[in-house]
């Protein structure tokens, strides 16, 4: 569904990404897991479009979409869900979920369909986006991706600064999402606990380049060896 | 008693007039972040756009409520998409673009129009309110104002459009990650500002000479409102307008039209000393 090949980035002249080889398939979840500056987050801008590729190649849906805008790739059904979650502060709860709604018809409905799975938000819906709380604003940001049902939705660290119990809600939530609509996710996360919860494989990163894929199964393993990082 | 009317009724239109030649620059700067050095030649082509079409045989109401608001708009989209575009976030490039734009549209004004004051006369006549007598037109310009301040709050709180604007403004990324070609919406909202300017210009027209330098009066008056106005577009030009309007009238009504504009600016010096944000940036902060 989504194929990056000897994909390269960075900022201005510093590369990040050193060629990233990645295939997504329908409905897989893949846990991209590293260290601090590792190139985690400049992965997902750079699959997501905020990026330019310096090198490499990206198709989505046998599509090429190397060079093309982010809002091109989103309305091709790549949903992002950026790292410090970009809630519209100025804009109440319901009009952020009808941005990610935005342009689709039946807009209402998804938007329906979307507070059904996330029922913490359906008493604030009025309430600015800015007054919420971290865990309540990462709960609107992947609702609010979601409702424009994307096929593949990019999800950065979404268990960052977030309090444990929140946490837990949105592991749960993602985890019931996966079977009941048939989500594809690329995670990126710190938190081994959470990526071994939901993935299906997890890819590790360090210095841009992928240097392991293991299975679930595995994570654990994985925590032995980079002790210290999460000892949850 | 009948004097008190009056003088309200100046203070009602010098706000009015005030919003009036800064909605368009403080849409653009507002939503953008672009300082339009070119919002005074908006408002100059704003009036001629009257001008010609009344010559045209227009009827004079359709030329400035329709035809003037079209043709600056399109003339925004046009510098949009030719220059600003290509400028965004880079504030003091912008400043010089559209200073160049300005110089270049007084010029090709001179060229095309002549250096000559044109006009067309003020409709409606005047009214009487005791012994003194005030402006039918201008009364009506309050009423265009409020309707447009209105519609401008209807548009932003209640369409998508409005709500396109605002998640753009707030997060051009994060809206371009949910499918917003941000690009169009720039363009759309520079055309509308500009639309609003060439209102502005249209409405004045009557009521000053129309030259190609005319837009040179307003700019900095309508820079100063949408500064002391704050972030908040429509309320910060609204609140701006009220208190730099009503002081201006004032001081002009118990002294001369020369201390008015003293004042305007001194108080707009003082509120900037006091609020460096501007009026929204500490009251009213999360209106429109």
């Amino acid at each position: 569904m989504l194929e990056a090949k000897a994909l390269r980035s960075g900022y201005g002249r510093i590369p990040i990404l050193m060629g990233i080889d990645l295939a997504v398939r329908q409905g897989e979840f893949i846990g991209v897991f590293g260290h601090n500056g590792m190139g985690k987050t400049t992965l997902m801008r750079t699959l997501a479009g905020h990026l330019r590729a310096t090198g490499g190649s990206v198709t989505f849906g046998g599509e090429d979409i190397t060079t093309a805008l982010p809002h091109r790739r989103a309305r091709l059904g790549l949903g992002f869900v950026p790292q410090g979650r970009e809630i519209f502060g100025g804009l109440s709860v319901r009009e952020n979920l009808r941005m990610g709604a935005i342009g689709l018809n039946d807009a209402e409905q998804r938007i329906d369909r979307v507070l059904e799975d996330f029922p913490r938000l359906k008493p604030i819906l009025d309430r600015a986006g800015g007054v919420l709380s971290g865990g309540e604003q990462q709960i609107l940001a992947v609702a609010r991706c979601l409702c424009a049902e994307p096929k593949l939705v990019l999800l950065d660290e979404p268990t960052e600064g977030i309090q444990p119990s929140i946490v837990d809600e949105i592991g749960e939530t993602l985890l019931r999402l996966r079977t009941s609509r048939g989500l594809t996710v690329i995670l990126v996360e710190q938190s081994l606990e959470f990526i071994r919860k939901l993935s299906d494989r997890v890819l590790v990163i360090q210095k841009g380049t992928f240097i392991r894929e293991v299975a679930a199964e595995g994570v654990a393993a994985l925590a032995d060896e980079f002790v210290g990082i999460d000892a949850a | 008693m009948d004097l008190a009317v009056v003088v309200l009724l100046q203070v009602i239109a010098a706000v009015a007039s005030l919003v009036l030649i800064s909605i368009g620059l403080a849409v653009i700067f507002g939503m953008m972040r672009v300082i339009n050095l070119a919002h005074g030649e908006f408002i100059m082509l704003g009036a001629y756009a009257v001008i010609y079409a009344t010559r045209w045989g227009v009827n004079l109401w359709v030329a400035m409520l329709v035809v003037a608001p079209i043709v600056v708009g399109l003339i925004g989209v046009v510098v949009e998409r030719t220059v600003i575009r290509f400028l965004y976030g880079r504030m003091i490039d912008t400043m010089l673009a559209t200073w160049g734009l300005s110089l270049l549209l007084i010029g090709a004004a001179t060229m095309i129009f002549g250096n000559v004051t044109a006009g067309v006369s003020a409709p409606l006549g005047g009214v009487t309110i005791g012994e003194y007598q005030t402006s039918l037109y201008e009364l009506v310009i309050v009423a265009i104002v409020t309707a447009v301040v209105l519609a401008l709050m209807a548009v932003l709180r209640f369409t998508q459009a409005g709500l396109i604007a605002r998640a753009t403004m707030q997060n051009p990324a994060m809206a371009a990650s949910l499918g917003i070609d941000t690009s169009k919406v720039y363009a759309v909202t520079f055309g509308a500002g500009a639309a609003l300017s060439g209102l502005a210009g249209a409405l004045i027209s009557p009521l000053s000479g129309v030259v190609p330098t005319m837009g040179v009066a307003y700019v900095a008056k309508a820079f100063i409102t949408v500064i002391s106005g704050g972030a908040a577009i429509i309320t910060g030009t609204l609140s701006a307008s009220t208190l730099l309007g009503s002081l201006n009238t004032l001081a002009t009504f118990v002294a001369t039209p020369v201390i008015g504009e003293v004042t305007l600016l001194f108080a707009a010096i003082v509120l900037l000393r006091i609020l460096p944000q501007g009026i929204t940036g500490k009251f009213f902060r999360r209106a429109l």
